[in-house]
């Protein structure tokens, strides 16, 4: 029973897979089959790094450099203030003060976001995997198939809904809406997690007198720690990454970094100068970048789960 | 989770018992946001929506029903009829490519290699940037004057063309192009859980059989892999129909209304041409695109299973 809302059958292949490669080490490593193998992946490795190098180079290069030689080219002399601008200087519409402003945006959206969503969806988790109650269940079941909804189906109600609450536009509305949309595959998360902890650490604490917060508190959160982390690097990325609801919920000044950087690359007035464009954009991706390279194999345990998020 | 129960009906022989509604109380206060947010957010939601979009709502939602007015307006615009082809050649491609390029990856990968975090690291990275990001970078990469068609030009071959991003008939595949890269990533991942759950014995009878590798993986190994294809399917699927962010960033929906989407539309009907029930109506089909998706595939998966 516990399995049939299990939506992920391949949680526990990406646990094996991060297991990394079983079985003994090939013998022979220059046989022609190996060349073959190796040679597809080197492939599509460079396919798939290609845009990164070319984010790179672009954004160390100079105008006139640009104009004149090809994108694929390193550049001649290395130059930071593309980066410098972008920052600090760049222009969206009359604003000149560059991504920082939506960096910090994004940063103060972000933080109570994923603490917010974290805490409800943890929280919600163990009430279903250990407290149940009538109609849990079915109240769950909606939740699940309401991840699957189309944002766009259920936008204008949560505007007129923020609007009532006097939060359209603000910060605090924009933390809400990421809170409401993380909870179906976090409390998915947590709720498979702390199913799969042995029963009787449970029961005995039941037995010891323990009550629904104390279990959580003693129990439950010292012994989940890895699933926190998997559940944050997924909001992390997640809500840094949204556009759709940063752009529905808030206002020019409150843009979220994603929001202002489309702005600013795709501004229509102005020389268009890559450059800057290529650093502005490498600086929005940096976040992610960095939490996916730090985490590695928890990342692939995040999205494995956070797949269905889309 | 007979416990709990018997705790509480011990209590009840010595206290007055509790209301049936107050019984694990603190489990419902916990609940409370979950309740709220799948009945009030997501059922409310989706039934307002759909109700709305039966009115002729413009500037404010208003409830004056006219009926089927606005789908019927809808299916004679051209805007979303070329959201609606742009979406079918987008999705029936992107999902053709990417679960081929998926499993290729993935089936490399289960070849027992070395440095094969290296190579998942470098295949899966895409995946961890926001469409916007990758939009953007693909605008730049794809631009006429100074990208692959500019350096394809500079090598000698001075009538290559390939300017998606600015050629209506196939601004679409430059979408489409950059779409796989990020999500191509992913895919590769899911498959390759789906592979390494595959028995190592039936790759070992099959090589004393004498089959040789490929006729294995066709004729035996996908067949076995049809959950993994089936769920990834549905991922890719339900992603597809909410394609946004990276048309927005890559071509603001251009040239003209060449490359628009579906959830474009909706924004654009709702927030900018004031026509709310357009957007309503437009949103819906949206929901029923996916429901047609996720609706068999929830039967097959939970339906089925719960009966038995």
């Amino acid at each position: 029973m516990d399995k049939s809302l299990t939506a992920m059958p391949n949680l526990a292949g990406a646990d094996r897979l991060s297991a990394g490669p079983q079985g003994k080490r090939p013998r022979k490593v220059l046989s022609g089959r190996n060349i073959m193998v190796y040679g597809a992946l080197t492939f599509a490795a460079i396919y798939y790094l290609l845009p990164l190098y070319v984010m790179v180079v672009t954004s160390l290069k100079g105008m006139p450099e640009i104009r004149m030689g090809n994108i694929f080219s390193p550049p001649m002399e290395i130059t930071f203030e593309p980066w410098a601008k972008a920052w600090a200087s760049a222009c969206t519409g009359l604003n000149c003060d560059g991504l920082s402003r939506g960096f910090w945006n994004s940063v103060k959206i972000m933080v109570p976001s994923v603490i917010v969503s974290i805490a409800i969806a943890s929280v919600n988790g163990y009430a279903l995997a250990n407290w149940k109650f009538k109609g849990a269940e079915l109240f769950f079941t909606i939740l699940i198939i309401g991840a699957f909804i189309p944002y766009q189906v259920m936008i204008y109600p949560i505007v007129i809904v923020l609007r009532e609450l006097g939060l359209y536009g603000t910060i605090y509305g924009l933390i809400l809406v990421h809170s409401i949309f993380g909870m179906p595959i976090l409390t998915l998360l947590f709720r498979n997690y702390f199913v799969s902890l042995p029963e009787e650490l449970f029961k005995a604490a039941r037995i010891d007198g323990a009550g629904f917060w104390q279990i959580y508190f003693r129990i439950m959160l010292p012994m989940s720690l890895p699933i926190f982390v998997v559940a944050m690097i997924l909001q992390v990325t997640g809500i840094w990454n949204d556009f759709l609801f940063g752009v529905v919920f808030t206002r020019p000044e409150t843009y979220p970094m994603t929001v202002q950087l489309n702005n600013i690359v795709n501004s229509v007035q102005g020389v268009k100068e890559y450059n800057v464009n290529m650093a502005a954009t490498l600086l929005t991706g940096a976040i992610p970048l960095i939490v996916y390279f730090v985490s590695g194999r928890l990342f692939v345990r995040g999205i494995a789960a956070g797949a269905v998020k889309g | 989770m007979t416990l709990p129960i018997s705790i509480s009906a011990a209590q009840g022989a010595q206290v007055k018992r509790p209301s049936r509604y107050l019984r694990n109380l603190n489990s419902k206060i916990a609940s409370i946001p979950m309740v709220l947010t799948a009945v009030v957010v997501f059922l409310g939601g989706t039934i307002w929506t759909i109700l709305y979009s039966f009115t002729n709502s413009r500037l404010l939602p208003r409830l004056s029903f006219v009926g089927i007015d606005q789908y019927e307006r809808l299916w004679s615009t051209a805007r979303w009829m070329v959201s609606i082809q742009n979406l079918a050649t987008y999705g029936i491609l992107s999902l053709i490519f990417s679960l081929t390029i998926g499993f290729l990856l993935a089936a490399l990968m289960d070849q027992k290699i070395r440095f094969e975090n290296t190579f998942r690291t470098i295949f899966l990275y895409p995946f961890a940037l926001s469409f916007i990001v990758t939009g953007l970078v693909w605008q730049w990469i794809l631009n006429p004057e100074f990208g692959v068609q500019a350096v394809v030009r500079s090598m000698g071959w001075t009538s290559f063309a390939f300017d998606p991003l600015y050629d209506s008939d196939i601004v679409i595949y430059g979408i489409l192009i950059a779409a796989l890269w990020q999500g191509t990533g992913l895919v590769m991942c899911l498959m390759l859980a789906g592979l390494r759950g595959i028995d190592e014995d039936i790759w070992k009878a099959s090589r004393v059989d004498g089959i040789p590798m490929w006729r294995t993986y066709i004729f035996i190994v996908i067949p076995m892999m049809r959950p993994v294809f089936v769920t990834t399917l549905v991922i890719i699927a339900s992603g597809i129909v909410r394609i946004y962010d990276l048309v927005v960033a890559q071509t603001s929906g251009g040239p003209g209304i060449a490359s628009d989407v579906p959830a474009k539309y909706v924004y654009d009907y709702m927030f900018f041409a004031q026509n709310l029930g357009q957007g309503f109506a437009a949103s819906t089909m949206m929901l029923l695109t996916v429901a047609i998706i996720v609706v068999p595939w929830a039967y097959l998966e939970f339906g089925g299973r719960k009966r038995g």
